[in-house]
């Protein structure tokens, strides 16, 4: 390529204007035959990757550390598949208080009104700024600063009062925590989302006579969604194993179980494994309901949308039981309807 | 009817609407023409309610609308850049301001159906905005609009983002919708073309000012400054006057020329030019001349005419003014 365009140019220079262009390849040249690129290097990586993953997985198979046994004794255990359901509950507690709060919260960012503004700055400010796990210890620890609270008009008469302690178990003071801590990330990634969203839209909208929470909740918001969602799914995820930090509140999570369980038997690793497994069993379904919730609200924002795994495998047995040869093409005709 | 008094907006020191004052009669189709950053689109969107004034008041239909949002001047509008609804199909985007309104659901869909009719895009209903072009685009926003039976049509340089042939597609189309539904339109346009082609009276705005309203004829005849004749066709600077180039007569010899009948008052006579080049344009051929002053200016006269002149560059050839469309000062009657 470099020599046909560096030549070119001169060689037209010197010739008299009448002559035809000079041509690269004579007609009669036999045709080129393409060969892939040849690049021995990527084959020396592949070998050493390949050998230290099956180093990896052979440690994995014959280290007698991991202790598969007892793995699998304490893997689907009564305690630790309730610990696992309360570590789920504090998830969704988290996440959907948290984006409620979000929501709230980014909404008075974008605010007209200064002080509206400048409360929900300080907030996300203030709560992005504390660690979760101290965070967690101060509302933990909410008792000690106020023994009761009252419900009433502000400053003025009480119509009854409950003790904090009550009000406030250990769960309690963990799911607050959680959503507190997950409102001030929310409300960024809901107001990015807002953001992403065209003026015209709005305007579209109020001069369709649309009045403005509906334009909000009908209009804007669900097409926020689609730059939202890989970010909150993102937080989501975070969230899940940011509730292992719960333990110290010495909530029976899952963590916090796993934790009590290898403290009576000392089988540390196997049981850091199951808690891990977990993890990333729960971990992986979440993102698979990712792609598909992102999928729902991708609608409309291409003329096509790409084919779920599921169907991508269907049409390619598809097209393996029909032609071989024409594989390829089959697929994509398959994609478009 | 729709009546803007005094309006005024500023942005900062820039005055977007400098005291505008127009009355727009129930069921015309209204342009408003002016070169960007002339405060058309700005006036568009203050009858919308898109744009707040700093003072003066909007009527529409006899009610004062200065002071209510958007949703509740029973408007339509239409955007140049769509504003379709990205996340619902065609169908949805045209029922949606009926669902918001809680219409009854056979209702909408019999409205719907005759709406997508009208504008073509029947066979389209379920389709997402991504997989229309943009013609179809702006006739489903079209549709949109219509659907809640607005009492003026309001619409932005619809036809800018689209294609020429297309353009003209379109807005011979509104002009025949308009004569069906006989919606109040208002349409902001900087293209003098389109203005001409589809209104039936023409705002012409400059500066944030109006400097001339009327039908497409009369502005086009009888411009009230030359600000307005060179906004709506080409000029040529003809002695000390401005006239349109296919109003200029050439001949070859002098006394033809001079005995040519020249409805025009104040005429300079006959001016000597030399012919600089010739460009045929399809139907008709301009003619660039310089004159004996050094002064250049264009012709634009038929075919067939230049081919009796036979002209070629460098001869001298004797122009004159004819027809109406000459300006010389500026008529007070005519002035807004």
């Amino acid at each position: 390529m470099t020599t046909t365009s560096a030549v070119r140019p001169v060689a037209t220079d010197q010739q008299p204007a009448a002559a035809p262009p000079p041509t690269t390849r004579p007609d009669h040249a036999p045709a080129l035959t393409v060969v892939p690129r040849r690049n021995p290097w990527t084959w020396v990586g592949v070998a050493a990757v390949a050998v230290l993953v099956a180093m990896f997985v052979n440690g994995l198979a014959t280290n007698p550390g991991w202790d598969w046994p007892t793995f699998a004794r304490y893997f689907a255990t009564e305690t630790v598949i309730k610990a696992l359901g309360t570590t789920i509950q504090l998830t969704v507690l988290g996440t959907v208080a948290g984006f409620v709060l979000g929501v709230v919260l980014a909404a008075m960012r974008l605010s007209p009104n200064a002080f509206l503004r400048s409360v929900a700055w300080a907030y996300i400010w203030a709560f992005r700024s504390i660690p979760l796990i101290v965070q967690l210890l101060f509302w933990f620890n909410i008792a000690y600063l106020y023994q009761s609270i009252s419900f009433g008009l502000p400053f003025g008469p009480s119509f009854g009062s409950v003790a904090t302690n009550d009000l406030f178990g250990a769960l309690g003071a963990a799911v607050l925590g959680l959503a507190l801590h997950q409102a001030a990330y929310a409300a960024e990634i809901i107001r990015g989302g807002i953001l992403s969203v065209d003026e015209g839209q709005r305007e579209a909208a109020s001069a369709l006579g649309i009045p403005r929470r509906r334009q909000f909740l009908r209009i804007v918001l669900p097409q926020a969604m689609r730059s939202i969602l890989p970010n909150a799914a993102n937080e989501v995820i975070s969230l899940f194993k940011g509730t292992s930090i719960v333990s110290v509140l010495a909530i029976p999570e899952l963590f916090y179980q796993v934790q009590v369980i290898y403290g009576r038997n000392s089988r540390v690793v196997p049981l850091l494994l199951v808690a891990t497994v977990w993890y990333i069993i729960l971990t992986t379904l979440l993102s698979v309901g990712q792609y598909y919730v992102e999928r729902h609200f991708a609608r409309g924002s291409s003329r096509t949308l790409p084919p779920t795994p599921l169907q991508r495998l269907r049409t390619r047995l598809a097209a393996f039981g029909t032609s071989t040869s024409r594989a390829a093409g089959t697929t994509t005709a398959g994609v478009a309807r | 009817m729709i009546t803007v008094t005094d309006a005024r907006k500023n942005y900062g020191s820039f005055a977007a609407l400098d005291d505008v004052s127009l009355d727009i009669p129930s069921g015309s189709l209204t342009a408003l023409l002016g070169p960007s950053g002339s405060g058309k689109s700005t006036l568009l969107r203050s009858i919308a309610g898109l744009e707040g004034l700093d003072s003066g008041t909007v009527t529409i239909e006899g009610r004062d609308v200065t002071n209510e949002p958007p949703q509740r001047r029973g408007i339509g509008f239409v955007f140049q850049h769509y504003a379709a609804f990205k996340h619902m199909t065609v169908r949805d985007n045209v029922a949606f301001g009926l669902t918001i309104r809680k219409r009854p659901k056979a209702e909408t869909d019999k409205k719907v159906d005759e709406l997508l009719e009208i504008v073509g895009l029947d066979g389209f209903r379920n389709r997402y905005p991504a997989q229309l072009s943009g013609g179809q685009r702006q006739r489903m926003a079209l549709a949109r609009a219509l659907a809640v039976d607005p009492q003026v049509l309001l619409l932005d340089e619809p036809f800018g983002a689209l294609d020429a042939k297309v353009r003209t597609d379109l807005r011979q189309w509104l002009r025949r919708l308009h004569d069906e539904v006989h919606v109040t339109t208002v349409l902001v346009t900087h293209d003098q073309e389109e203005a001409l082609d589809v209104a039936d009276r023409i705002a012409v705005l400059n500066k944030g000012r109006i400097e001339q309203v009327g039908d497409p004829v009369t502005l086009y005849e009888r411009p009230a400054n030359d600000f307005v004749m060179g906004f709506l066709g080409s000029v040529a600077h003809f002695g000390d006057q401005l006239v349109r180039p296919h109003d200029i007569v050439l001949e070859r010899d002098r006394a033809t020329a001079l005995a040519l009948d020249a409805k025009v008052a104040g005429s300079p006579g006959v001016v000597e030019a030399v012919v600089e080049r010739v460009v045929p344009l399809g139907f008709e051929v301009r003619v660039d001349l310089r004159a004996d002053s050094g002064a250049r200016f264009a012709a634009q006269i038929t075919r067939r005419d230049a081919a009796d002149l036979q002209l070629r560059e460098g001869e001298t050839v004797h122009a004159r003014a004819v027809g109406r469309s000459s300006v010389v000062e500026v008529d007070p009657a005519l002035a807004i």
